[in-house]
């Protein structure tokens, strides 16, 4: 047996022949590592020592390095761990704490007992190798086995260790919390340590746990102020500082005490490190402090003048962070701030854009936008992306708030989208619709910049913009009312190149299509009524006017482009449609009586034209009705179907166009009518929390089978919405009893497929719900090219400076040219709805001990932790009832860290009564009822917790009230 | 507290790594490669924060590097730590105790004496806080571990291997 292992040990590589064997190897890496490892495996298994320790480092060192597996050998690290040698020990304890899973290492229990033994090792450096494994892999049960060790290290008389243990200590709180009451005090005494490093040690610690739950720490701000007045180590105070910035909210007086010292280092310290987190804690804390903020802000300066772009980038974070509250901290400094958004650091330019946005009013919005996107022009694609990013964030905050022009709003963001590196195209979209939907006056603007973007072919080459274009064509289609010249808008949603586009978008074209058509069709008729009536010459006017389509329809429907603003343009027809139809056609033919009396060109929409624009629909859309897209698929065949029920009726109309009651005619104009009146419908913005505030009908069961619904709809004919409903659509507009004939006749046709559809649906029950479009997002695509950043920065810096010099200092622009539309909001807010939930953390379990600890002592322990459990529910007690029924285990444990405790600290017990007193005496109300729990806890401290336990429960209503925060500062 | 604490060498190889809290392996090599990434983008004299790491990090995650030679000294942090003071760690604490034990640091040291680096790092920092700021401190903590270690190791050298060998 000895054979094997000695040979190995002979001819074993150690971890650095491994390494230089690594660092020679030439060719595939992993084959050279995996070879190592079958190795390490057959080495590991060795008796001897010194073979398994060095295969073990050599796993681990390729474990940690090169990311080979290791969880195979946890137990060869804990047999090592036993070894006598330190060497060994030590080995053992890296593999264990670089590799271990404290979740899933189930053999980690098996190295209790060593540990244990370690930590009672009087070599400290054994101690400290138990310690730092302990950090690694401690399970709850592990951390609740080892804390009587740790709280005796917390006493070690070597310094180190009684550090390395404070430290630890945080770990053991979170997992197992009940270590808190045994460990908080002693704890707590190492504040008043003469080292500075243990003091270091536990202000660590407890800036770590008020993080979580500054609350329970306050009653220790007169320890910490004392550090903080006191002490002359910069690590130190640089921690205290943080745990006062956690505790400075919660009590208000902590301000007036505190702003002085912290003055003071910052006056005094020649470190850069703590004059910083004295600015931050200011900055941050303590902002109604002028004179103290007023040094800060110096301070600040200091650090921007500074050669080192670490200052100068921590300077501009410390006014990123005093900027909501003094503004002119930043206008100060604003020279420097807009330089720097042309610095070579991207940290610097980053802050600086930040700033230059906190900047942002409803004054300077336009100037400051002008500016930002200039530089967003000339800077490489990432920062350009970030500005775009963080103008859009800024001017759609609290539903567009600083926006006052949404005209020019909607043509910026025109603008951006056709800036080339612009990645931005989900949230202009977004912006887009959503302004769409909230803003009325801004619809024509929204239409007329959507057009630009549709009719230019070039953008649909940029699968960037995709998204954008989807928004404008939506936008055109849903406000094509506002439209100057519908005609142009169909062209340019079924031109050849939006093949280009990913089908999501391309059916949003196809069905903004539809909606133009639709209206297009629905105006010209409608008009072509009136106009048939009052003039007789158009027939003789149309032909010769064909091919110029632009131009004819400009002159048709809507004569904005001419006159200035007409009360009268069509724009208005559709606003009551949804009501009462024929006013709208009242609307409209008053509209057209005006038109046609104003201008002879008034009634040049032509047969010919429409039969172009019905050719040109089918042209594109014919191949597409056989697409595999079922989103294209549909909607083209919505479009084709429509198209063909037009071109059978449209010649009729046209030729009778003077006998008003024609059959044809009168059938096309309906249906054309509903329809366009489908699409009339206005579209609100919808809170994304709608849905979850539907209260569910009593009695619905959700997952219950609808095949008998199949029946019903069968019966009354009715349509069964298939899953791909496109909105409005006309099969679903059930409330309209004058649906023509033939499109009803289609309907009870399909009810023989619907009966398929449910047979199917039967089937995939779960899968088949109704699908929304959904948009595809663009995220990976490659960054466009570089575009150097122009060499007249500095100029353009100029410009900004004077430009947000001017917009900062004048005051309100006279008056506005126009008041703020009214921008649509939710009574109920726009965020997302989050249920309130109430989570109980382990950070809740700590701190309810911490507060037990601190403010009572044993006896108001426990009882206060009844008095907690209102809040935290009666499982908790419920919990220790069943630890106290179940197993003797925890309460033998506690019994004896209380033993020990006992025996370790008689002295410093009664010591500690009396600093319990003090306390007492400095707070301020239930004076009286502490001093009956002191004496309780006299009594009860030597029955062991258990039966104080019981007496707590016991003594609940007598503790009832709720536990005062005493008054210490003051 | 400090999160994690890596030296990479300026060809994206991990030479040291060490994170005060769990991650599967697989992670913590995905960690470093991003790291490295993010790193060999920066251009020399520039600051020496990173703010935004993203997801992968949680969102307060802050990274100090300090670059010397050809080694990144990467130390991630949430923000109960100061920027200024994590780099002094690293410029001050790490890599001067480095530079005494080594005697002049350079990468080789660093490759060829992985466990030695353990030994210092846990000098500086247990469980993710800062112990031991004096240099001085640590080098003689590391000093007192390597003569415990040559005295046992050597210790098992000769009373086991060799006189088993021997007794062949």
């Amino acid at each position: 047996m000895a054979g094997p292992s000695l040979l190995d040990s002979l001819f074993q590589r150690s971890l650095e022949d491994l390494i230089k064997g690594l660092r020679l190897f030439v060719g595939d890496e992993s084959s050279f590592i995996s070879k190592a490892v079958d190795e390490i495996r057959r080495e590991i298994k060795s008796t001897d020592q010194q073979t398994k320790a060095t295969a073990l480092q050599k796993l681990t060192y390729l474990h940690s390095i090169h990311g080979v597996d290791m969880s195979w050998a946890a137990f060869h690290a804990i047999e090592l761990s036993s070894s006598q040698s330190f060497n060994f020990k030590r080995i053992a304890y890296l593999a264990a704490s670089l590799s271990f899973d404290p979740s899933t290492t189930d053999v980690i229990l098996l190295l209790t007992h060593q540990l244990r033994k370690d930590l009672q090792s009087p070599n400290s450096h054994e101690v400290s190798l138990a310690l730092h494994a302990l950090y690694f892999i401690s399970t709850p049960d592990l951390a609740r086995d080892l804390t009587p060790e740790v709280f005796t290290l917390l006493n070690s008389n070597k310094g180190s260790t009684r550090k390395k243990a404070i430290a630890i200590i945080l770990r053991l709180f979170e997992l197992y919390p009940d270590a808190v009451r045994v460990c908080f005090k002693r704890l707590v005494e190492n504040l008043e340590n003469s080292d500075p490093a243990i003091v270091s040690a536990v202000v660590g610690v407890f800036c770590e746990l008020a993080c979580k739950e500054p609350k329970s720490y306050l009653p220790l701000a007169p320890e910490f102020y004392k550090i903080l007045a006191d002490s002359r180590n910069n690590w130190l105070l640089i921690k205290v500082l943080k745990i006062f910035v956690k505790l400075a909210p919660l009590e208000p007086r902590l301000g007036k005490k505190l702003v002085e010292p912290i003055c003071d280092h910052l006056k005094k310290t020649g470190a850069k490190s703590l004059a910083f987190e004295c600015v931050r804690t200011i900055v941050s804390s303590f902002s109604e402090y002028d004179s103290a903020v007023r040094l800060a802000v110096e301070k600040i300066k200091e650090f921007l003048n500074e050669d080192d772009p670490n200052l100068k980038y921590l300077g501009l974070q410390a006014l990123t962070i005093v900027a909501p509250k003094h503004l002119w901290a930043v206008l100060e400094n604003k020279d420097f701030v807009i330089k720097s958004l042309s610095d070579a650091d991207a940290n610097i330019k980053l802050e600086a854009l930040q700033l230059v946005l906190s900047m942002v009013s409803e004054d300077n919005v336009v100037d400051i936008c002008k500016v930002l996107i200039n530089y967003a022009l000339k800077s490489d694609p990432d920062f350009c992306n970030e500005i775009l990013g963080c103008i859009l964030l800024t001017c759609s905050r609290n539903v567009y708030e600083i926006i006052v022009d949404f005209d020019w709003y909607v043509s910026l963001l025109g603008e951006m989208s056709r800036i080339p590196h612009c990645q931005k195209g989900e949230e202009i979209e977004n912006q887009f619709v959503d302004i769409g939907m909230r803003v009325k006056d801004a619809r024509p603007e929204l239409v007329r910049v959507g057009r630009d973007l549709l009719i230019d072919p070039a953008l649909l080459g940029n699968p960037f913009v995709h998204r954008i274009l989807s928004a404008a064509a939506w936008v055109s289609g849903e406000y094509v009312r506002f439209s100057k010249n519908p005609s142009e808008i169909v062209e340019a949603l079924l031109q050849p190149r939006t093949s280009l586009l990913p089908s999501s978008i391309k059916a949003v074209y196809i069905q903004s299509a539809f909606k133009v058509l639709t209206f297009y069709l629905h105006y010209s008729i409608s008009t072509k009524r009136v106009i048939s009536s009052a003039s007789q010459e158009v027939a003789d006017l149309m032909h010769g006017r064909v091919p110029e389509n632009s131009q004819f329809v400009r002159t048709g429907p809507v004569a904005d482009s001419d006159t200035d603003d007409g009360g009268l343009n069509p724009r208005m027809l559709h606003r009551s449609v949804r009501d009462a139809s024929v006013e709208s056609f009242e609307d409209m033919s008053a509209a057209h009586e005006w038109l046609s009396s104003t201008s002879p060109k008034a009634e040049s929409i032509t047969e010919e034209s429409i039969l172009n624009i019905l050719d040109l629909v089918e042209i594109t859309l014919g191949p597409l009705a056989g697409s595999h897209e079922v989103e294209i698929l549909e909607r083209s065949r919505n479009v084709l179907g429509l198209v063909e029920l037009i071109r059978e009726e449209l010649p009729g109309y046209l030729m009778k166009r003077e006998e008003d009651d024609d059959k044809g005619q009168k059938k096309t104009h309906e249906m054309i009518k509903l329809v366009a009146e489908a699409f009339s419908e206005e579209l609100g913005p919808v809170s994304a929390s709608s849905q979850e505030r539907v209260p569910m009908p009593e009695g619905i069961v959700l997952n219950q089978s609808l095949d008998d619904l199949d029946a019903i709809c069968g019966d009354l004919g009715l349509h069964i919405p298939t899953s791909f409903s496109l909105g409005k659509s006309i099969s679903s507009e059930k409330d309209d009893v004058t649906m023509s004939d033939r499109q009803s006749k289609e309907e009870f046709e399909s009810t023989e497929s619907t009966s398929l559809l449910a047979e199917h649906r039967k089937r995939h029950g779960l899968y088949y719900l109704q699908s929304q479009k959904k948009e595809m997002a663009y995220d990976d695509y490659p960054p466009a090219n570089d575009l150097k950043t122009g060499e007249n920065a500095d100029d353009e810096a100029d410009d900004l400076i004077k430009l947000t010099e001017q917009s900062l200092f004048s005051k309100k622009k006279a008056n506005q040219a126009k008041p703020r539309p009214v921008v649509v909001k939710l009574d109920d807010g726009d965020g997302p709805f989050i249920p309130a939930k109430k989570v109980e953390s382990k950070d809740d379990l700590i701190s309810g001990a911490v507060r037990d600890v601190l403010l009572g002592d044993e006896a108001t322990t426990s009882s206060s932790r009844v008095k907690k459990s209102d809040k935290s529910s009666s499982k908790r007690r419920q919990k220790d009832k069943l630890d106290l029924d179940k197993s003797s285990g925890p309460i033998e444990d506690s019994k004896m860290m209380e033993n020990s405790e006992l025996e370790n600290a008689n002295l410093r017990r009664s010591k500690r009564h009396s600093r319990g007193k003090e306390k007492k005496h400095r707070s301020t109300a239930k004076d009286r009822d502490e001093h009956e729990e002191g004496d309780k806890q006299k009594v009860s401290h030597h029955h062991g917790k258990h039966k104080s336990r019981q007496r707590a429960d016991g003594a609940l209503t007598l503790a009832a009230q709720s536990p005062v925060i005493p008054d210490f500062l003051l | 507290m400090i999160k994690a604490v890596m030296v990479i060498n300026t060809f994206g190889k991990p030479r040291l790594s060490k994170f005060y809290e769990f991650q599967p392996v697989e992670k913590q090599q995905e960690l470093i490669r991003h790291v490295y990434t993010v790193l060999s983008n920066r251009p020399d004299n520039v600051s020496n924060f990173i703010r935004s790491l993203g997801a992968i990090f949680g969102p307060d995650t802050r990274l100090v590097y300090k670059h010397y030679a050809t080694l990144y000294f990467v130390f991630l942090f949430d923000n109960s730590e100061n920027e200024l003071a994590m780099l002094d760690l690293i410029q001050a604490v790490f890599v001067e105790t480095l530079d005494k034990c080594f005697r002049s640091v350079c990468e080789l040291d660093v490759v060829f004496n992985y466990s030695k680096m353990h030994i210092i790092l846990d000098e500086i920092i247990l469980g993710g806080q800062v112990l031991e700021t004096d240099s001085v401190e640590v080098v003689r903590a590391v000093e007192e571990i390597s003569k415990l270690e040559s005295t046992t190791s050597a210790g098992t050298l000769i009373n086991k291997s060799i006189p088993s060998w021997w007794a062949r």
